[in-house]
């Protein structure tokens, strides 16, 4: 192992064709919100642009917070390997208090205007006195109601940015002054972090997905959506480590780092299979009917979407990632990334549309021009918000403790 | 020509053996191989030795389990003796998943362990192989065939400059024949 001179003070420059690119997507996304809900009168058509911002606010405020697990991990683990490439998962962290901003105001606006959880949120569902009472959900009403829903909301997504904040300050720090005191008091953090986080986001999952199907509920589905976010989050951390490579920065990461994400992508990806099957075998085994409306909804108009979010999620990782020089080579890893990013993107939408529409014939959702306008909004936006976050600060943490073993990482 | 089979290099030190393995590359003499009592990381790279097949064939070994455990459920629950089980299919897929699941660790595991004795040659009642005792203890060995490689007293001297305590020119390849 011969000694490597890298330039540790390399910056990455935001510039040219990636920001105009970005910066479309953001003006394409705006052009379709304001299409779905200024310039249409029917009530399906704001649902869908609600349910699509749910899906796409949803989804970047999971990268950000687990931009943040994927930190705290690091730090926990006290993992050297990863000390060398953790200021892409830290630009992502430190858009989450925007990113939480957007999700609060999504929801709250989707609350208000009643287009959005509108199986526990409408008039009278509560009173024993009017002709809609629902005793389910008035049973549920202590915990699904909309003043707690939203400081639920604001505590815990809030608590996550508080320590994205610290946590990368603390890094930003560390760059200036050296020595121990940064990493110590990360890793103290970390341990705090963790114990927060591993207990709300099964109920931040509950809040925002599950409860749009407020009749039904299942205990694995916090866990469910802890993988999904959390793989995405992996294979996004790949993606954008490949892209700056490809671009001609990060000459320090080699391919046994790449090989750590492709085992994490694989081995999460086995993960997500394994609770999202834990949780459909016990309803399929059980046919109780209440359980089961869930999966009929899926079976019969989003037949197609619930195959394919097998094949992108579970398939493709399984078998394009099993071989070990797979997950060493950048061009393959890319591709799969890619492929899960946009699997979960379907997981989502197969999680959330059937829950928003009416089901049957007048179903309102679909694929069109408002999936594409809004997606591509919030990848521009988050594109422009890391990058930019990105171009900040130097591209490596000169001052990590274990950055030689991370710059020496050899499997 | 002298019977010498194998010239053998014992070192103390992992670090001088890392330097005999470089004087002999250097030199162009082949290794035979290299035996340590501990893991030595990188060392295979240095040494060139090929990639482990062993994940090749874990992967069949399971794949093997999981037809053989999708075959069997077939038969019994469609071919031999259907039963209505809630008014499902009689292969109800989903039901079978965590079994099959568990048949082709199963199978992957034995089938490692087979592997494994085999190319090893680590039968029950078997000597196993080993070419000099102490590298299982606390000697780093340098193994050198000495029928491709001539020059001994040059072998002996590279051996002796990069710190090694003895050098034994063995007429038998392992000192363990059953």
């Amino acid at each position: 192992m011969g000694t490597h001179h890298y330039n540790l003070s390399e910056q990455f420059e935001f510039t040219g064709k990636v920001k105009i690119l970005s910066i479309v997507g953001i003006v394409i996304g705006i052009l379709t919100i304001a299409y779905g809900l200024f310039f249409n009168s029917d009530h399906i058509t704001h649902e869908r642009t609600f349910a699509n911002l749910l899906l796409m606010g949803y989804y970047f405020a999971c990268v950000c917070m687990s931009a943040t697990f994927f930190l705290a991990i690091q730090f926990v683990a006290q993992a050297g390997w990863s000390a060398s490439i953790l200021r892409v998962p830290q630009a992502m962290a430190k858009n989450l208090p925007w990113a939480a901003l957007i999700l609060i105001a999504i929801t709250g606006f989707g609350l208000y205007t009643h287009n959005l959880y509108h199986h526990w949120n409408a008039e009278g569902l509560t009173d024993p006195n009017s002709p809609h009472y629902d005793s389910l959900i008035a049973g549920k009403a202590v915990f699904l109601n909309v003043p707690f829903f939203m400081i639920r909301q604001v505590v815990f997504m809030g608590s996550y940015a508080i320590f994205a904040h610290f946590v990368t300050k603390w890094s930003y720090n560390e760059d200036l002054t050296g020595g121990l005191t940064s990493y110590n008091k990360s890793f103290k953090y970390s341990c705090i972090f963790l114990v927060i986080y591993g207990f709300t986001t099964p109920i931040f999952a509950f809040d925002n997905i599950m409860s749009l199907e407020a009749h039904w509920f299942s205990t694995m589905f916090g866990w469910y959506n802890f993988a999904s976010m959390w793989v995405s989050t992996l294979a996004i951390i790949a993606i954008v480590i490949i892209l700056l490579r490809k671009a001609g920065y990060m000459s320090w990461v080699n391919n046994s780092h790449l090989h750590n994400l492709g085992q994490f992508i694989f081995g999460f990806s086995i993960f997500w299979t394994y609770v999202w099957f834990a949780q459909f075998l016990l309803i399929y085994y059980a046919n109780m009917s209440e359980e089961t409306v869930y999966f009929y909804k899926r079976f019969n108009s989003y037949e197609f979407w619930f195959y394919l979010n097998l094949v992108l999620n579970f398939l493709s990782p399984l078998l394009l990632l099993m071989d070990r020089d797979n997950k060493r080579s950048e061009n393959i890893l890319l591709v799969v990334s890619i492929i899960v990013v946009c699997g979960h993107w379907v997981d989502y939408y197969q999680m959330i549309m059937p829950g928003v529409f009416e089901f049957g014939a007048k179903s309102g959702s679909g694929f069109g021009i408002l999936e594409i306008g809004i997606t591509l909004g919030f990848v521009g936006l988050f594109t422009y918000t890391v990058l930019s976050a990105l171009s900040k600060k130097p591209l490596v943490a000169k001052n990590h403790p274990l950055l030689q073993e991370s710059l020496n990482h050899h499997l | 020509m002298s019977n010498i089979k194998y010239i053998l290099g014992s070192f103390g030190d992992p670090d001088e053996m890392l330097t005999g393995i470089k004087k002999l590359q250097e030199n162009n003499i082949s290794i035979y191989d290299v035996y340590t009592p501990m893991p030595i990381h990188g060392i295979e790279a240095k040494l060139g030795v090929k990639r482990s097949r062993l994940d090749i064939a874990a992967f069949f070994f399971g794949i093997t389990g999981t037809i053989t455990m999708l075959t069997g459920v077939y038969l019994a629950t469609v071919v031999d003796w259907p039963v209505n089980i809630g008014g499902k299919t009689h292969f109800a897929l989903p039901d079978f998943i965590p079994i099959t699941f568990e048949l082709t660790i199963l199978f992957c595991a034995f089938g490692l362990v087979g592997s494994y004795y085999a190319s090893t040659h680590l039968f029950p009642g078997r000597a196993p192989r080993v070419m000099d005792l102490r590298a299982t203890d606390d000697r780093f060995v340098i193994a050198i065939d000495a029928k491709q490689n001539t020059e001994h007293e040059k072998i002996d001297e590279l051996l002796k400059g990069a710190g090694a305590l003895e050098v034994k020119h063995n007429e038998r390849k392992y000192i363990s024949y059953e």
